[in-house]
């Protein structure tokens, strides 16, 4: 049976303003499958985003959604959980948005374990501005921004994540849409700060640049790039240079989370109060 | 009007006046010389079930407030020059986004890190445009404990009816010192909250002007879905470049403002009647003014004194009539010239305008004010 994604999209809006090739629309399909699994309804789900291609999907969403400014998704979604902590909050962002200008948000977002959803769509590239350098973006690969080839070295998103403390990270890729929605699932049914990234594509402004133009082209890059975790557990680092690798690295259900925590002081407090 | 004095420091008495205001939710960064409010939130809000955060950072304190209000929360966050500047991109996002949310500044020396623990006026500029682009703000400036207490109070209750962010505008003087003062029942308090739709969902628009100039807004999660965005929007809140609906959606976003003064402005107005010479001052400078006019009153001096409680929008009106019946005024403040500027604006060449300014760190004292009364004279 076809899934039928009408009921969570703002029909009226659709086509998207995403380019052909594009990543994303894989991606905001396995949210919205992921959604549809936990039953969730749309009136208490909030999509919450910054500034970048991937945050312009809370406008085709249908639910309470939040486009906000460069970076600051997570704080807005904070404020939004801490009021109602019995809605489901879910930030989208690009890896720009959210490792760049956004980065104190994110690993603060992971250190206070509150529970949202936090997705990422990892393209490697600014795509909405024109394709500059990101943390993310492979060490030698070509931006507008590193005509000469790039010169830093790139963030891994999860392995940040897991050392800020977030309790459930997992990776997986556009190219594999059936993994992915299983992740963003999970991480859905999670209760804390989760985060799942998803390797992602733009033939656009990244493959045109890396000769991957082609974007079936850039889905076997992003494919061949990924190794799985029990693979890696047994490679060298060598071995694993210019890979990323792909599973569900942390799923720690032992940690309360932020809102029961605040919720739970709270009590605490006007105990002693009334006593 | 209970009897009992209290003792009260300026920035405690925000934190309490915020509370009887009903606000649920505040999240802030520690900033010398506002924290104090931060500290007092974080004994009291948990009291009360409310929420209250230290965040990473003073932007992410600014987007978490905006959060809460968009969940139904009344919300505030404080801060000083260094914070407040900081918080200027949220903070439009408020404005366009027609977010309530309230702001503490209270100002100490700049520009830069400048004078953490010493008094200034100097925000006065950044409060009206440090943030991008055309847009109106509401900004306070009590000056004695009732006052913050009860412009505490105002500045959410105007946040709530025009669907705009509002600073509380203070100095460390104000936030710092304690006085007596005899507080208002809270349960005597007139108490806004912002207009609720009565549309059904399906009909609803956030930016809808079918119902006056300030739509009414309603909260996330309560079967209104809709979208918030700070790219320019139509009526649907979905982003448009269309020249017409941008053009009306701004004008309408001015509108709601300078055209609602006669709500939003106030001031306090002292020996004005007869007044050859009037002052205009805010804030700390504003008390030193009133007892630099007692003095020159008793030497026959005739002088009075517009203290605004809104700062911004500017009473420019109520200035420019003053300018007409006096020969000079004089501004006193703790910058290099902003609120003169206003004030020259205002008046129009109606009189002339002297400023007397201090930006070493001390508040202006009355005999200064005194002495420019007696050379101007």
């Amino acid at each position: 049976m076809t899934f039928d994604y009408s009921k969570y999209l703002r029909n009226q809006y659709i086509p998207h303003m995403w380019c052909p090739g594009c990543g994303i629309g894989i991606l905001l399909k396995a949210i919205l499958r992921s959604v549809d699994a936990m039953g969730w309804k749309n009136d208490d789900i909030v999509l919450v985003s910054g500034i970048g291609c991937t945050s312009r999907m809370p406008g085709y969403v249908d639910f309470n959604t939040v486009h906000t400014t460069h970076g600051r998704a997570l704080a807005f979604a904070t404020g939004l959980k801490m009021a109602r902590p019995d809605k489901h909050v879910i930030v989208v962002a690009g890896d720009g948005d959210s490792t760049a200008i956004g980065g104190n948000h994110f690993i603060h977002f992971c250190r206070r374990n509150i529970d949202i959803n936090m997705i990422i769509n990892d393209n490697n590239i600014y795509g909405m501005t024109g394709g500059q350098y990101s943390p993310t973006t492979p060490p030698g690969s070509y931006a507008s921004t590193s005509p000469y080839g790039h010169v830093e070295p790139n963030f891994d998103i999860a392995k940040l994540a897991i050392g800020a403390g977030a309790t459930y990270v997992a990776r997986g890729t556009v190219a594999q849409g059936l993994i992915l929605e299983k992740y963003i699932k999970a991480s859905f049914a999670h209760k804390g700060a989760s985060l799942v990234v998803a390797e992602s594509t733009c033939p656009v402004q990244f493959g045109r640049r890396n000769r991957l133009g082609d974007p079936v082209d850039m889905l076997h890059w992003i494919k061949e790039r990924g190794v799985a975790m029990r693979k890696a557990e047994k490679m060298s680092e060598e071995k694993l240079a210019g890979k990323y690798v792909m599973g569900e690295f942390i799923k720690d259900d032992s940690k309360l989370e932020y809102t029961e925590r605040t919720r739970m002081l709270i009590e605490k407090v006007q105990q002693k109060e009334n006593k | 009007m209970s009897n009992k004095l209290e003792l009260w420091g300026g920035n405690d008495l925000i934190a309490q006046a915020a509370i009887d205001a009903g606000c649920r939710f505040f999240a802030g960064y520690p900033i010398t010389p506002s924290s104090e409010i931060a500290e007092q939130l974080a004994r009291k809000l948990p009291k009360v079930g409310g929420i209250f955060m230290q965040m990473e950072d003073e932007i992410a304190s600014m987007g978490a407030i905006i959060g809460a209000s968009l969940a139904g929360e009344k919300a505030m966050t404080a801060t000083s020059g260094p914070g407040f500047s900081l918080k200027q991109e949220n903070l439009g996002y408020a404005c366009i986004s027609e977010t309530p949310c309230v702001i503490v500044d209270v100002m100490r020396g700049g520009p830069s890190t400048g004078l953490p623990t010493a008094p200034s006026q100097s925000d006065l500029m950044q409060v009206r445009w440090g943030t991008h682009g055309d847009h109106e703000i509401i900004a306070v400036t009590p000056a004695f404990m009732d006052e913050i207490y009860s412009e505490t109070i105002r500045a959410f209750n105007l946040s709530e009816k025009f669907r705009i962010p509002v600073i509380i505008l203070l100095d460390e003087i104000l936030g710092h010192l304690h006085e007596g003062v005899q507080l208002p029942d809270p349960g005597s308090l007139e108490i806004v909250d912002r207009t609720k739709p009565t549309v059904p969902p399906e009909e609803y628009l956030p930016f809808d002007d079918r119902f006056g100039d300030v739509p009414p807004m309603a909260n996330f999660f309560e079967g209104y879905r809709f979208h918030i965005t700070g790219l320019s929007h139509g009526k649907s809140g979905f982003p448009t470049t269309d020249v017409e609906e941008v053009d009306a959606i701004q004008m309408r976003r001015q509108r709601k403002i300078i055209g609602n003064t006669d709500q939003i402005l106030s001031n306090h107005e002292y020996h004005l009647d007869d007044a050859e010479i009037a002052v205009v001052a805010f804030g700390s400078v504003g008390r030193s003014a009133i007892d630099a006019i007692d003095e020159a009153r008793k030497q026959g001096i005739k002088v009075g004194l517009l203290r605004p409680l809104t700062i911004w929008p500017f009473p420019e009106k109520r200035v420019l009539e003053i300018a007409k019946q006096v020969k000079k005024i004089i501004v006193p403040e703790m910058s290099l010239g902003q609120l003169i500027l206003e004030v020259q604006r205002a008046a129009n060449g109606n009189a002339d305008i002297v400023g007397v300014q201090e930006v070493g760190g001390q508040l202006i004292r009355p005999r200064e004010i005194l002495a420019k009364l007696q050379e101007v004279i």
